[in-house]
């Protein structure tokens, strides 16, 4: 499945949907959608990745830009995440830069 | 600033490349592109061969010398992508993530025929792997059954090298503070009990880091993590039908990539994952305070002799990168068939590319090297005086702060335990410790005088290097665990269908009275008991202490002192037996936990045995049976010593006065104390001949001994004592 990002910001919360297979391929579509975020000065940013099916290592590393481009003020959440996917960020240590979460929480994430 | 040299020069088909950097070897991302790079001093010809990943026909090969077309005119032209004897080139728009890669290579030189000597191997047909391969496909999957048939069977990958290692540093623990835990990433935890998510991988390994903790180690040292084929030499037993593999993995396919079926993620699409997954294992070990020491191979690799199969540096370079007869054979100084060319500068520059890789991306803090002695041979073989990649590795600027260490003999029959060229640098695994307290604790008789040796940090082989060139242990991989040390007298191999034959005959071992398991109490608790006794020394002996992976906790191996084929529960860590053998676990984490709290175990110079701090003792003195008199005649199976607190580290840090009292005699002795300062006790911090719990305490609560002028030592026991 093809990998597509669509991202809106609302209540100053970044919204990032995700689908498909993140790969090295697909890497800059988020990366541009992340430096959006980032321009906008959000207070946090929501990656929705129910329909996210795979996850490879360029896509981590988007992850980790993401992280970097925003600073420590900014929060990362990973919603709805496959459990393939979080496994494979867990085992490679990316867990680190983000905090899980199984559904969206607004209360936590527009809060912060 | 965007560079000036990422546009394509040269086209070939529908591929778009200009010429690569020789440096570094090996795939690289460039902008737009990937460099790739690989050096053959003999080749007269190589071809980049590209895969998508997992494919079994290729589906690209592009000549580094050949016919090209212009990318503007389509005009063709003599392109020659080769600087001196490196082939390189950067081909672009290529997907690092979705490719293998491997090299075709020829010259002109007759075929040398499968069996037969040769100098030169070349052959178009295999696709080599890139030796500088980051990371390799192929085996991602343990024990998953290869395709024999594959056209390209360890295939190499791309590692995009930007891991966030944040301010992770290699930790720099001094050489005198390390206990190390020698251990097999798969081993570990593999065993169902484990508990682990994901059994036998980096991952595993990363979940059990509160046990190591627990424990009190500060440094693991991997056995091979280096990529290597467990289905090399793979076979049934003869009568039992078990599949034997290369479980250990001493030989090397890929010295730069990682096992890929040690990483959960091997199993990933992307397989570049490995890497991050093992640097995130050695991230959070640094954060709990634990070293890594990798056990590198570099004797030898998988290809074998004149009868193994073309891989990698068969088929790129032969005489460059092995050793060879004058009539072209294989010198198998290695017993494996092969041995690699180190003292060949191009073979020594990679052995120093690889462990400055290592060093550097990985944040790797030392490194064993497995048969060393191999490496201070000429390209004869003959040994060296002062050999240069020894010498190199001692003063190469990555790898200053990274621990070295020999193992100082080879399967050729050079033994240097003692005499390995060190250059300031190097550290040995101390064959010679590991016999004496072996015969010792068994009770062999005429080892008083070279016990104090061992004790010391064998300043009889090591004067002017100090303890810490003094690896100190009792077991390791090679041979019996340490339960069963104590409970064979020999080898039990059967199971590894070599009737036998296989393994050392020279284990020093006893089994108490009675081959193998027995329900006899009595015997059961001498065993337990010189097991500690085993550990209590090496815990108190100067130089650095390494011990074997589940040794704390009894596991066996049924006797089998050389379980090299065995990738079933003989092999794998028994967690089963932390509750079974609590006791000894216990035992063992507090005599870590007092070594590490006692600096007087750790100092960085040998002991002088004077008194040069004016504390009215020396800083080693020796007893007997009675106080300042040790008796080191032949007969004598008693020996005691006393470490004097205020010449720690050279009397640079005051501790407390230890007491230590080995007995390896069927009987037991009352011993004289000596005397402390007015106002200190002696304390018992351990006592094997104790009944749990009263065989150790913890550092610090230790209680006061009811007699402090004498002491009872039971048969085969070793007591250690705190003046404070």
């Amino acid at each position: 499945m093809a990998f597509k990002s669509a991202l809106e910001i609302v209540n100053g919360v970044a919204k990032i949907t995700l689908s498909g297979e993140l790969d090295a391929a697909a890497a800059p579509a988020f990366r541009t959608d992340v430096e959006k975020a980032a321009a906008a000065k959000v207070k946090a940013v929501a990656l929705l990745m129910k329909d996210l099916e795979y996850m490879a290592s360029a896509g981590l590393r988007a992850l980790v830009f993401a992280k970097q481009k925003m600073g420590t003020q900014t929060t990362i959440y990973m919603i709805s995440l496959q459990e393939n996917v979080k496994e494979t960020i867990t085992m490679t240590g990316f867990q680190n830069s983000v905090t899980f979460m199984d559904e969206y929480d607004a209360a936590t994430i527009e809060g912060a | 600033m965007e560079r000036i040299d990422i546009y394509p020069t040269h086209t070939y088909k529908e591929f778009k490349m200009r010429p690569g950097r020789p440096y570094p070897f090996g795939a690289t991302p460039v902008p737009g592109g990937i460099n790739f790079s690989v050096f053959s001093r003999h080749a007269d010809y190589c071809v980049l061969v590209l895969f998508e990943k997992g494919q079994s026909k290729p589906f690209a090969e592009i000549p580094y010398r050949g016919m090209f077309t212009r990318p503007e005119t389509g005009e063709p032209f003599w392109g020659d992508f080769r600087i001196g004897n490196v082939f390189s080139m950067v081909v672009f728009d290529l997907n690092y993530e979705d490719i293998e890669y491997g090299f075709r290579m020829g010259a002109a030189f007759p075929k040398s025929e499968r069996g037969k000597p040769g100098y030169h191997r070349f052959d178009p047909g295999p696709i080599l792997l890139d030796p500088y391969a980051k990371a390799i496909g192929g085996r991602e999957i343990w024990g998953q059954m290869p395709d024999w048939n594959n056209v390209y069977a360890y295939r190499s990958r791309i590692v995009y090298d930007d891991f966030d290692w944040e301010s992770d540093r290699p930790l720099e623990i001094p050489t005198e503070d390390l206990v190390v835990y020698e251990m097999h990433v798969r081993g570990f935890t593999r065993q169902r009990d484990s508990g682990v998510k994901h059994p036998g991988t980096f991952a595993g390994l990363r979940e059990k880091i509160p046990y190591l903790k627990e424990l009190g180690v500060n440094c693991i040292e991997l056995m091979p993590i280096y990529e290597f084929d467990e289905f090399e030499g793979s076979h049934n037993h003869p009568e039992t039908g078990e599949l034997l593999v290369n479980y250990w993995g001493y030989s090397t396919v890929g010295f730069f990539a990682p096992k890929a079926g040690y990483a959960a993620t091997g199993k990933a699409r992307d397989g570049t994952m490995v890497a991050d997954e093992l640097m995130t294992l050695v991230k959070e070990l640094h954060k709990n305070g634990i070293e890594v020491m990798l056990d590198v191979v570099f004797n030898h690799t998988a290809e074998g002799n004149e009868y193994g199969p073309t891989i990698s540096f068969r088929g790129i370079d032969n005489v460059t990168y092995y050793m060879l007869t004058p009539e072209g054979y294989y010198f198998n100084f290695s017993g494996t068939g092969n041995t690699l060319n180190c003292n060949n500068p191009v073979v020594r520059g990679m052995v120093l590319d690889c462990l400055r890789y290592w060093a550097s991306e990985y944040h790797i803090d030392g490194f064993r090297f497995d048969l060393a002695a191999i490496l201070g041979r000429d390209q004869s073989g003959a040994p060296m005086s002062n050999p240069p990649l020894l010498e190199a590795l001692a003063y190469d600027p990555v790898l200053a702060k990274c621990k070295l260490i020999a193992e100082a003999w080879d399967a050729g029959g050079l033994y240097q335990v003692g005499t390995f060229p060190a250059f300031g640098r190097w550290a040995e695994w101390n064959g010679k410790y590991r016999d004496t307290l072996r015969r010792w604790i068994k009770g062999d008789g005429g080892l008083a005088g070279e016990l104090a040796q061992r004790l010391q940090g064998s300043p009889d082989l090591y004067a002017s290097r100090g303890p810490t060139a003094s690896i100190n242990f009792v077991t390791c991989h090679d041979g019996f665990t340490l339960a069963d040390l104590v409970a064979y007298n020999g080898k039990h191999n059967e199971a590894n269908g070599e009737n036998n034959n296989d393994g050392a005959n020279d284990n020093n071992s006893w089994n108490c009275g009675w081959e193998g398991p027995t329900d006899d109490a009595e015997i059961n608790a001498l065993r337990h008991r010189q097991m500690k006794n085993a550990f209590a020394l090496l815990m108190v002996s100067q130089g650095v202490p390494m011990m074997l992976m589940g040794d704390e906790l009894g596991q066996t191996q049924h006797g089998n002192n050389n379980s090299y084929c065995h990738d079933t529960e003989l092999s794998w860590l028994n967690w089963g037996l932390l509750h079974k053998n609590q006791d000894l676990f216990r035992f063992f984490k507090n005599c870590v936990a007092f070594r590490k709290a006692h600096p007087v175990f750790r100092n960085r110079w040998h002991l002088r045995n004077q008194d040069y701090v004016g504390s009215g003792y020396a800083d080693i003195s020796w007893h007997g049976v009675q106080a300042w008199n040790a008796d080191w005649s032949e007969s004598s199976r008693l020996v005691a010593f006393m470490l004097c607190g205020k010449h720690a580290r050279g009397g640079t840090v005051e501790d407390n006065t230890i007491y230590v009292v080995t007995n390896a005699h069927w009987g037991g002795y009352e011993v004289e104390l000596p005397g402390l300062p007015d106002g200190k006790q002696w304390h018992v911090f351990a006592n094997t001949g104790a009944n749990y719990p009263e065989d150790v305490w913890e550092p610090g609560a230790e209680p006061v001994l009811s007699d402090q002028s004498h002491l009872f030592v039971g048969a085969r026991s070793v007591v250690i004592l705190v003046g404070k």
